[in-house]
Order: structure tokens, then sequence, then C-alpha cells
């Protein structure tokens, strides 16, 4: 047995390839036996489908459009025909409400009153505390004060909707002490709270339940695409931070001659979040992933202008996906990103999120240089309006 | 039988009562650190815990954070830890049980990490992220050189659950006595007595109570029904209101005597 991987019950219990797992205090443990129950169940109960989907629908505005974006396209080269997944139009401006309309019902059901959430550029929390305040819950959101002051307007829309803000002072103030804060308070207030993860990280079951539940943009993408070019895209690109908009959009596709691209962010002088381009398999937060740490498996501080992208690790399944190869990960800057953010407003009249600029920024090198006729899929995840001060600050 | 079970049925057995004393290794500073080991064996403790610094400990509360983030800043690692280790069992005399995330673990290796603590006379480790499920590589390879991986149990660990803990665990059983993370608001769990009781109706391992034990009556409760207890923020705590050196080891061993008295009042 190879030491460094001498950890992990002998059914695989989930597992993706050789990560993932559930890695907590023995007090989450039969917490997370008893969401995984009920997750299994509400995924074979037509009533809780039909309820969700009746959300999505008509609260969140799904379907979400696949928009042919032609001036981009022009400026990328004119050679590919770039598509959008257009997420951004979501209610709360981003795919996490997927995700947070489906662990919403799942908390309710469980008897559940309150909600914990950790959020990085403040979608998630936004998006937990709308849930929240649709099915009458209690909301309490962890941030990084880092965070909180970045990405402002999104604080102030979590408390206009009811939820508590925690700032979070230690560490590097971002997304990683929110998630560790959030963790401790789930630990400590576990009989009657849910922790809703934002992305596809953490531990089991939460992977696998937040991929299902953002599977619905990959679904979507892949039945929008046929309709309008009558094949498979050959291209499909999105950002990663935890990975879940990615995750969502490359499940449908997993299994066709689609080539994938994972976009992390690769930041600038100051250090960089791509944890599956640069870093090696740990254990954070609950799963064993990709994951930025030194020598003494102490976790790297990450960065990223985006801040729904400054986290030093990455969800289980895409460690998998890259180790297997299916899928190609790769990162941009922050400058790059910058430039992206500029021209989709520029050019389109779509302000798009600092993270989904990242995928963006990619698809541009991606499109200059393939062949005439290519079909490129781009999920723009989340709306940028968030951003706006953040990409002003650094234009100067 | 493990050098620490051989140690933990004696001393239950003795009717003596422990008092395990944790520190993050090497904090506030080396040298304090190892007066602080000194003064807890002086003290009468046969046992003591040392945590192995992590970047993102999910477990701890504000004060094991706060001197984990500090030794880290110091330039403390896990080698050093087990240097540490070694130091406070030979110089001491002291039975010396590490309590640390996996991440740092895993990053050594984990045949490498129990080979150092084999050669550190290591006798116990802790994982507060390893869960039952998922230990029985690390378990072999501590077992393999007589060292027990300790398991923590929770209120909130049911009745089958208690049963595979007992069939696994060696050493001691490190009950966690409130959900919540170390160093939470003491005396909050009412229910010690009967939660105790529960776990040791499917356990004959000797029962540890650790997180939010700080004063003396909360550790006089704690030995009236449990065979140990576990105190590491308070003690933390008493460290931080002392100047670091001597006077910050003088309170450490004031506080630590009058714990262990607390727990064994009328013995010797």
């Amino acid at each position: 047995m190879n030491s460094r991987n001498a950890i992990g019950p002998a059914d695989g219990t989930g597992r993706f390839g050789r990560f993932g797992g559930q890695f907590v205090p023995e007090t989450l443990m039969p917490c997370l036996r008893e969401l995984e129950a009920e997750y299994l169940r509400a995924q074979n109960d037509p009533e809780f489908q039909a309820a969700l989907a009746e959300l999505l629908a008509d609260y969140s505005g799904r379907p979400t459009p696949l928009y042919r974006a032609r001036r981009l396209e022009k400026d990328f080269g004119g050679r590919a025909r770039i598509y959008l997944k257009r997420e951004d139009l979501n209610h709360t401006g981003a795919h996490k409400i997927n995700n947070c309309l489906g662990q919403g019902l799942l908390a309710a059901r469980m008897g559940k009153k309150r909600i914990v959430a950790e959020t990085g550029a403040g979608q998630h929390g936004v998006a937990s505390a709308t849930v929240a305040a649709l099915l009458g819950l209690e909301c309490t959101v962890y941030m990084g004060e880092v965070d909180m002051e970045r990405q402002e307007p999104n604080v102030r829309r979590m408390l206009l909707l009811g939820a508590r803000v925690v700032p979070v002072s230690t560490g590097c103030r971002t997304l990683k002490d929110a998630t560790s804060e959030a963790i401790r308070d789930w630990v400590a207030n576990v009989e009657g709270t849910h922790y809703i993860i934002g992305s596809t990280v953490g531990p089991h079951p939460y992977p696998t339940m937040v991929r299902d539940f953002q599977a619905v943009i990959g679904q979507e993408a892949h039945r929008q695409i046929m309709a309008a070019e009558g094949r498979l895209p050959d291209a499909v690109v999105a950002c990663v931070g935890g990975g879940s908009n990615a995750i969502g959009i490359f499940s449908s596709f997993l299994d066709d001659e689609v080539a994938l691209y994972g976009v992390e962010a690769g930041g600038s002088d100051a250090g960089h979040s791509a944890a599956l381009c640069l870093g090696e398999p740990g254990v954070l937060h609950g799963s064993f992933s990709y994951l930025l740490q030194d020598d003494d498996g102490q976790v790297l501080p990450a960065h990223s202008i985006a801040a729904g992208l400054d986290y030093p690790g990455v969800g289980p399944q895409h460690s998998h996906l890259k180790d297997t190869g299916r899928v190609t990960y790769t990162s941009v800057t922050d400058e790059q990103a910058l430039r992206a953010f500029a021209d989709l407003a520029r050019l389109e009249g779509i302000i798009p999120a600092l993270e989904s600029s990242h995928a963006l920024a990619y698809a541009r090198d991606l499109a200059g240089t393939s062949d005439e006729g290519t079909v490129i899929v781009i999920n723009l995840s989340g709306r940028g309006d968030k951003d706006t001060a953040e990409a002003g600050e650094a234009a100067k | 039988m493990t050098r620490l079970s051989s140690l933990t049925q004696r001393l239950r057995r003795e009717g003596r009562k422990p008092l395990v004393p944790y520190l993050t290794a090497g904090y506030p500073d080396i040298e304090t650190f190892a007066g602080v080991m000194g003064a807890a064996a002086d003290a009468g403790c046969p046992l003591v815990e040392i945590g192995i610094p992590f970047s993102d400990p999910v477990a701890d509360g504000p004060v094991i954070q706060a001197a984990s983030q500090r030794v880290l800043e110091q330039g403390m690692t896990l080698r050093k830890t087990l240097d540490l280790a070694a130091r406070a069992s030979r110089e001491h005399n002291l039975t010396v049980v590490l309590m640390g995330y996996l991440n740092p673990l895993l990053k050594m290796g984990l045949a490498a990490f129990a080979d150092a603590c084999g050669e550190a006379e290591v006798a116990g480790v802790i994982v507060p992220d390893l869960p039952l499920e998922e230990s029985a590589g690390l378990r072999d390879l501590l077992l393999a050189r007589d060292i027990d991986l300790v398991d923590l149990v929770a209120p909130t660990t049911d009745r089958k659950r208690l049963t595979e803990h007992a069939a696994a665990a060696g050493g001691f059983l490190y009950l966690v006595a409130t959900t919540g993370v170390t160093g939470s608001t003491p005396g909050t769990n009412d229910h010690l007595e009967d939660y105790v009781a529960r776990v040791r109706r499917d356990n004959p391992l000797p029962l540890y109570v650790g997180f939010g034990i700080a004063d003396p009556s909360h550790a006089a409760r704690v030995a009236a029904c449990a065979d140990g207890a576990i105190v590491g923020s308070a003690l933390i705590r008493t460290i931080d209101a002392a100047e670091p050196g001597p006077a910050a080891v003088k309170a450490a061993a004031g506080f630590l005597t009058k714990m262990n008295a607390a727990m064994n009042s009328g013995k010797d």
C-alpha cells in the first residue's frame, strides 16, 4: 500500500477515484449519514423533484438561455462560434441558486430550522439568504473580512434578505477561513442546523449532491446546443474555484467527444488559486483533493482578484478528472480576466462576474487557435454587478 | 496490550484519574513549552497531549487556533513537534499523545509519520478530522509500532457507532464533552453523567473527557464519572495571562496542580 494513500474506507464510499471521502470531526459523522440518506430518498421522491423543478422554473427563471455571442466571436478572430450559457440570468445572478434551492428544500425536509453558509464572492451567500427567506429558515453566512470589503454590494443584499453576516477575521480573511468558521458553527449547532456548502467541495455527500443540483446547467446546455447547431460542441469552458459551475456543465458532456476545459485563477505576482494546476493532493474541509500546501502540509494562502475563486482547494471530482485526463485544467491571470470582463461588457452588453471572466479569457485563446466552425460553449456562471468597484479599482 | 493501554488500565485499577494537559507544540515559545511539560510531570500528570499545529484547525476554538497560528509563524513543524514530544518523554518521563489534523501527516507520508512517532516514543495519536470510517490505514501503521490511534466520540455518536469505536479503538476513548469546538462555553453539557454512562455501557476502554473543561469544578465533575480529563484552552489562557518564561511555567504549574487535586482529592 502506498503510505500516502493509506486512508479511506475499503468500500470507496464517496470517492472519485482516490479523491473525496469524509474527513470531519466525529460530531458531524452521524449528521453526514443522515444527510446522505435523506438526499437519496429525495432523489427518488417525485414530489421533491417536482417542487425543485417548479422553483427552478418559476422562481429562478430556468431554463437559462444559451446565447450566441456574435460580436465576441468576431473579436476572438472570427473562426469559432461562441455560445454563452447564461447562468448570470438566474434569480440572484449566478448558478449558486440551483444548489441552494435543492439544499434548502432538503434542509426543510429534514426539519432543520436554520442554515449556515460560507461565501467568497457573496453569490452563494446571497443565494443561501434568498432561499432561507423563501423557506422561512434562519440564515447565518460567514464571510471573510477581505471579501466583505471587495464584494460589498452582496453583503448589503444578504442583510436585506434577513441573513446574519458574520465577518471572519482569521487567516487570510477570505473564503477558506469563512468555510472553516461555517464548519465550526455547524459542529456546534448540528442538531438543528443544515450547512449549505456552496461548491462541490467538503465531505461526502456534498461533492456529489452539489454536482447533481448543478447538473441542470449541463442538461440544458446539451439540449440547447443540439437545437442550435444540430451537433455537440467541440469544447466547453468553465471557471474552477471549488468547481460547482464547471462540474454542473461538464456532467452532461463527460461521455461525449467534447473537449472540456476548467480554468483556474492564475492570479498575479501576489499569488494564485490554481490548486489543480499547481497543488498537491491533501485534505482540507473534509475531502482529499488537490490543495495548495507547503512542505509541512500547511495550507497556503490563495490569491485571486475573483473572490469566488480565491480558495486553496478544489472539488474532489475535478481532481479525479484531472488525473484521468478527461478534463484539461489550465489557468489565466487576474489581468487576463479583467480584460475579458471589460471586453464582454463592451462587445455584448453583458457584465460578467470576475469568476466567469476567467472562462471567457481562456476561451479567447482557444478560439484564436481553433479551426473554422469550431463550436465553443462558455459557462457564464454569474453576473458582474458585484465586481464593478473591484474592476474599476484594478483598472487604475 | 499497547504501552498506552497498559498505562491507562493501570491508572484505572489504581483509582487514579489523570488530568491530561494539552499544549500546542512550542507554545508560547520552545523554552516555556518545555517548562510546562516539566510542570505537568511535577503536578502528577502521567500523560500529556501535544498539539501539532495546523493552518486550518476546524475542530478548535479561537484559543487553540491562535496558539496554532502563532507557533506556525515561529517556524513550528511536524518534525519539530516530534522532537518536542521525544524530549517530553525522555526528560520528564511523560507518556505523550500527539493531536493533529490529517494533512501534515499525509504530507509526511503516513508510514513515515508512524515511524517518526515510534522513534519519538509517542504512545498515542489523535486525529480529529479522521473519523472511524477513514482510519484503518493509519491505525494499522501505528499499531505495528505499539502506538494507539485514539478515537474521539461525541454526544451525537449513536450506539451502533459506539460499538464500532469500541471494537477499533485503543488506549483510551476521547469523549468530546459538547457538540462544538475546543474551548467551548464550559459546563454546557448538563447531561455529562448520562453521556459518560451511555458510552461506558458499550465500551470497556478508559473514558477521558475533553472540550470545555476549564476549572477545578469541571475537572472534579469529570473525575466523578469518567476516567480522566483533558484540558487545553484553559491551560493556554493561563499561560497567556502570564509573561512567557518562568512566570508562565509557574502559572501553568499552579493551574495543573489545582486541577489535578480537584480530580484526585483524598488520594496520593
